[in-house]
């Protein structure tokens, strides 16, 4: 039994992370029908970026909130610089760009910090919850974190007119730049809060797999498939797949099959749900019309 | 492809020949001239493995060193090092073009052992020394076989046989969990550490769990190892999970006897991140140095090393174990060279490098020398047994050899 | 097809075929190797286009065929002792299989998520390769080692050379037969479910067995690639089929051109020299930029496609129509 709550209380912890990370994956491709590849990438730089801070002297939260309005930014600065030109392009060419993308942020990462493995500061403390060992204060942590996000995330294109703006621009960008919407700067705006919302994941998981340059490999392939289970066009069924998948994943490496295939069990679940509902569990089932 | 540049090499090299050697000497390996000697290797610099690239800058900049103070017997060292990204059809095209192209004299710390086995039997035909293999395996210990080929690790196998035999003989009523990486590294240490505690003990292992290079963590597999009762754990991971199942053992108040594998003991960038109190021990076969330790803080080899990072490196470079560990390699490599003196045929530069005899290379743990000799090519056969004692690593028994 | 346009076709394949044909006997054993890597690749390259150009379906994944090519070429040299020109033919059908039945679960779900699916696979199948059930087979992470054949009927050839021919004359005719294909009827129809699915089905195309065979051909070509590699390289272990091989595939398919079968070769030579290209750059920059090759590599990427989205063949077309607008008088 002791087990078993170790094993959902670390898989609820990594499935925050996923779940963020599949939020910002489900951001931009609502805005684009693209994945954005280099999510994974961005997310690993700016948390190196955080820990550059961290390490000359800056408290975490000050370090946290720069980070996150610096990957803001910088993910506004990359849209308008190297994915618009794009825009018109075939589909593929655009995967190849991230693909660039996300070569160049880990070689980058790799040569200004180096390989070495790097502690990241948790900023809950190290002491156990509750007196017992299941969850610690960090993994508690990081799950309130994710459901914030998701909450704030929620709230924003809800109830704020720019959220409106936003999502108006991604389901019919005709329409929206006849009512006065910059379509334009609406997508660099849902880049950069995609990069923002990607630093906070990797900030989120790095004290718990430790910061190098490829950390973030992993955790995306975990998002994507979260983001694939939930349901690629709605927000909330994709961080409901991240958290499905960290839980999932523990569970099934260490009752049902071993460790040594969890990645095959991982493909073998997409590719069933995928048969079994093409649009994941929440997604919108899309119907042609003849 | 016949080019320019080795028409004229192989004109220098003929000129050399004419005007040098007696008669019963072999020529001169491709590449040496009289004031140069051409070395090839590749390194992962990109992909999946590229941490381990600063092996291939580390000795770089210790060639550029002994450049600076003269050479070698009057050579500079031109050392040409190519990315193969972990990839061995890759590393057969880089070291097809080393040979055949840059007309290296031979190949020094090719790394990895998927690359260095893809490469092997092309050595072996064209009678290309392939020197100090980057990589533990067992298998670069074969010269009836692969006479071109030496390694340099301590092989994976034996050092966990090593292991095998000290818990036999400390605790043979143990109960063992192993953690082990899914690929070559970590089936290495359970092919040697089942054969070190033998058919009548493998009863000892009670649970296996493996992980995958991709994976974020291995925490799961650490609660399920621990559930299984053991009460010795013997991590076989890379730095990054090593830390990671280190932690997670002490944060699940798993009271267990650690051994863990000596790639990862550096208290720099291993036990601080997992915490210096939760590593406490820790019980590892060593032999580089921790230049992070406590203890070696005045040995003067610590101190030198400490002057070429400042010089030629970074402080990020200093307390990387992996550029250590090519400190001493590459220094290996030079002794070979000395000891060839005007000789640098390439069948004299393996026999020189079969006849390495107590060199103390330097960052090496004291007591710890390199020996080859043409019947046994595996340089570094000593570990010493360590714990660590929550600042430094202790030793803690004798220096063993598997 | 105008005359004028396809007479320069013609002229440039035959000049392209004498070069490779010539080829050995003027290039080093390194050379003949890289040769024989770009074709390898090249015959890959084909198969994805036909799934990906031609069909529509975004595949992330041939990596895994090409695996499945590669060990079932060694298994069956090395545990069943089957001359390697046996061995991949043999492979290769296996190839189809899998690809055949990958293709059915994938009518299902289309584009994004088989480009999700597909990526899953490619991370997946190192992992399968390792998996201790089939060590006795696979060499498990060690591996399995192949010793490199000879030239046959003892023709003058070097090892190198001969398997350079081997490789040239497996793609040529693979070449033959996809640029067969996406003329005739199969390719019409391939093409139409790319581009109107609905439409086509009404006209009686039988989309779900188009699409899956056409999957399995697309596997088929990549495990021949995979088995040619296998001996080339005399080597095959997990590390040579990971994610990096397929993301190349992707590469080189969209830098060659979708839809471009001539493309391919240039796809081809791209992912093959660009790494090095990549690699030479960081040592003019000086040793510590060393760990720079990928970020090259990334940039090179970029620039590719801002300049030639729609790879080579499309910038070649667009070229030569634009020079054919400047020259022509009377249009």
């Amino acid at each position: 039994m002791a087990e078993f709550l170790h094993l959902l209380a670390s898989g609820l912890a990594l499935g925050g992370v996923y779940a963020i990370m599949a939020l910002a994956l489900v951001m931009i491709y609502q805005a684009t029908q693209l994945i954005n590849f280099a999510q994974g990438e961005m997310a690993m730089f700016s948390t190196y970026v955080a820990w550059k801070l961290m390490d000359s002297g800056w408290p975490y939260w000050r370090a946290f909130a720069a980070t996150v309005i610096v990957s803001f930014i910088g993910g506004v600065i990359i849209e308008r610089v190297v994915v618009r030109p794009f825009a018109r392009a075939p589909i593929l060419t655009s995967v190849i760009v991230f693909i660039g993308l996300a070569f160049i942020f880990n070689a980058l990462a790799g040569y200004l910090y180096g390989y070495s493995v790097t502690s990241f500061d948790s900023p809950f403390g190290g002491r156990p919850l509750f007196g017992s060992g299941y969850m610690s204060p960090h993994e508690a942590g990081a799950v309130l974190v994710s459901l914030c996000v998701l909450a704030v995330v929620y709230a924003f294109f809800r109830f704020t007119p720019l959220g409106l703006a936003m999502r108006a621009a991604a389901q019919n960008p005709v329409s929206s730049r006849l009512v006065g919407i910059r379509v334009g700067w609406m997508l660099a705006l849902g880049w950069g809060l995609a990069a923002a919302i990607g630093s906070i994941a990797g900030m989120m998981a790095a004290p718990i797999v430790y910061l190098d340059p490829n950390m973030m490999f992993g955790i995306l392939l975990y998002a994507f498939a979260g983001a694939v289970l939930g349901g690629i066009d709605n927000p909330f069924g994709a961080a409901f797949g991240g958290f499905a998948v960290g839980v999932m994943e523990n569970l099934v490496g260490a009752y049902v099959v071993g460790p040594e295939v969890k990645l095959s069990v991982a493909l073998a679940i997409i590719i069933a749900v995928l048969v079994w509902r093409p649009s994941g569990l929440f997604g919108r089932r899309l119907v042609a019309r003849v | 492809m016949l080019t320019r540049r080795s028409f004229l090499q192989s004109g220098v090299t003929a000129a050399a020949l004419a005007a040098g050697a007696g008669p019963s000497r072999a020529a001169n390996a491709p590449g040496v001239t009289d004031s140069e000697i051409k070395i090839g290797q590749t390194m992962p610099y990109s992909g999946p493995a590229s941490a381990y690239g600063v092996i291939g800058r580390t000795e770089a900049a210790y060639f550029k060193m002994i450049n600076e103070q003269g050479g070698v017997n009057g050579r500079k060292i031109n050392l040409i090092s190519l990315d193969d990204g972990y990839s061995p059809p890759k590393t057969v095209e880089q070291v097809r073009r080393l040979v055949e192209q840059e007309q290296v004299a031979f190949l020094f710390q090719t790394l990895g052992t998927p690359p260095n086995t893809a490469i092997r039997p092309y050595c072996n035909e064209q009678k290309v020394p392939q020197l100090f293999v980057a990589t533990g395996a067992a298998k670069w210990n074969d010269p009836k076989h692969f006479p071109w080929t030496i390694g340099y690790n301590p092989s994976y196998q034996t050092e966990a046989r090593i292991y095998a035999k000290q818990i036999l003989a400390t605790k043979p009523d143990a109960k063992i969990a192993i953690l082990y990486a899914n690929d070559d590294f970590g089936k290495d240490y359970i092919v040697g550490f089942k054969e070190g505690l033998g058919a009548s003990h493998a009863g000892m292992i009670v649970k296996e769990a493996t992980y995958e290079n991709s994976e974020p963590t291995v925490d799961s597999q650490v609660v399920t190892l621990q559930g299984s009762g053991a009460d010795l754990f013997f991590i076989v991971a890379t730095p990054k999970f090593a830390a990671q199942a280190v932690r997670k053992s002490f944060d699940l108040g798993w009271n267990a006897t650690r051994y863990i594998t000596n790639v990862s003991v550096s208290i720099a960038t291993v036990l601080k991140p997992a915490g210096l109190e939760k590593s406490k021990g820790l019980i590892t076969g060593g032999y580089v140095l921790d230049v992070t330790d406590p203890r070696y803080k005045d040995n003067p080899e610590v101190k030198a090393w400490k002057a070429f990072t400042d010089k030629y490196m970074s402080a990020a470079q200093y307390i990387d174990a992996n550029a250590a560990y090519a400190f001493g390699a590459a220094a290996t490599m030079i002794q070979v060279l000395k000891q060839c003196g005007n000789d640098l045929s390439r069948e004299n530069v393996m026999k020189e490098a079969a006849n390495l005899n107590k060199f103390a290379a330097p960052l090496l743990i004291p007591g710890i020398t390199i020996n080859t000799s043409p019947d046994v090519y595996d340089p570094i056969r000593q570990l010493q047994l360590l714990t660590f004692n929550g600042t430094s690593w202790e030793p803690s028994g004798g220096i063993l050899q598997g | 097809m105008a005359g004028r346009n396809g007479a320069s076709q013609i002229v440039v394949a035959l000049a392209v075929a004498v070069f490779a044909l010539c080829f050995p006997f003027f290039a080093s054993g390194y050379h003949l190797y890289q040769g024989a890597q770009v074709l390898i690749l090249a015959i890959a390259l084909l198969g994805l286009n036909l799934l990906t150009g031609f069909n529509g379906q975004i595949s992330l994944g041939h990596g895994a065929f090409f695996a499945i090519g590669g060990y079932g070429t060694a298994i069956l040299i090395t545990k069943f002792g089957l001359p390697y020109w046996a061995a991949i033919p043999l492979a290769s059908v296996v190839c189809f299989g899998a690809g055949f039945l990958f293709g059915f679960p994938a009518l299902r779900f289309g584009g994004l998520y088989l480009a999700l699916a597909t990526f899953a696979l490619a991370v997946a199948t190192p992992q399968m390769l390792v998996y201790k059930g089939f060590d006795a087979y696979t060499g498990g992470a060690m591996g399995l080692q192949l010793s490199k054949p000879h030239a046959p009927f003892g023709l003058p050839l070097s090892a190198d050379q001969w398997l350079y021919l081997f490789c040239l004359a497996f793609a040529a005719a693979l070449y033959w037969a996809a640029s067969n294909l996406v003329r005739g009827r199969v390719g019409r129809a391939l093409i139409a479910i790319r581009d109107q699915p609905i439409a086509a089905e009404t006209m009686g195309v039988d989309a779900p067995l188009f699409k899956t065979t056409c999957f399995g051909v697309s596997a088929l070509y990549a495990g021949v690639a995979g088995g040619l590699s296998a001996i080339v390289v005399g080597f095959v272990s997990p590390e040579s089929f990971g994610l990096p091989l397929s993301l190349a595939f992707l590469v080189g398919l969209v830098v060659g051109g979708l839809a471009s079968l001539g493309g391919m070769l240039f796809g081809a030579l791209f992912i093959e020299f660009v790494p090095n290209i990549a690699d030479q750059l960081t040592v003019s920059f000086g040793e510590s930029a060393k760990a720079l090759p990928g970020a090259v590599y990334g940039v090179l990427l970029i620039l590719v496609m801002a300049v030639a989205p729609l790879g080579v063949a499309g910038a070649v077309k667009a070229a030569a129509g634009a020079a054919r607008r400047a020259f022509s008088s009377s249009r």
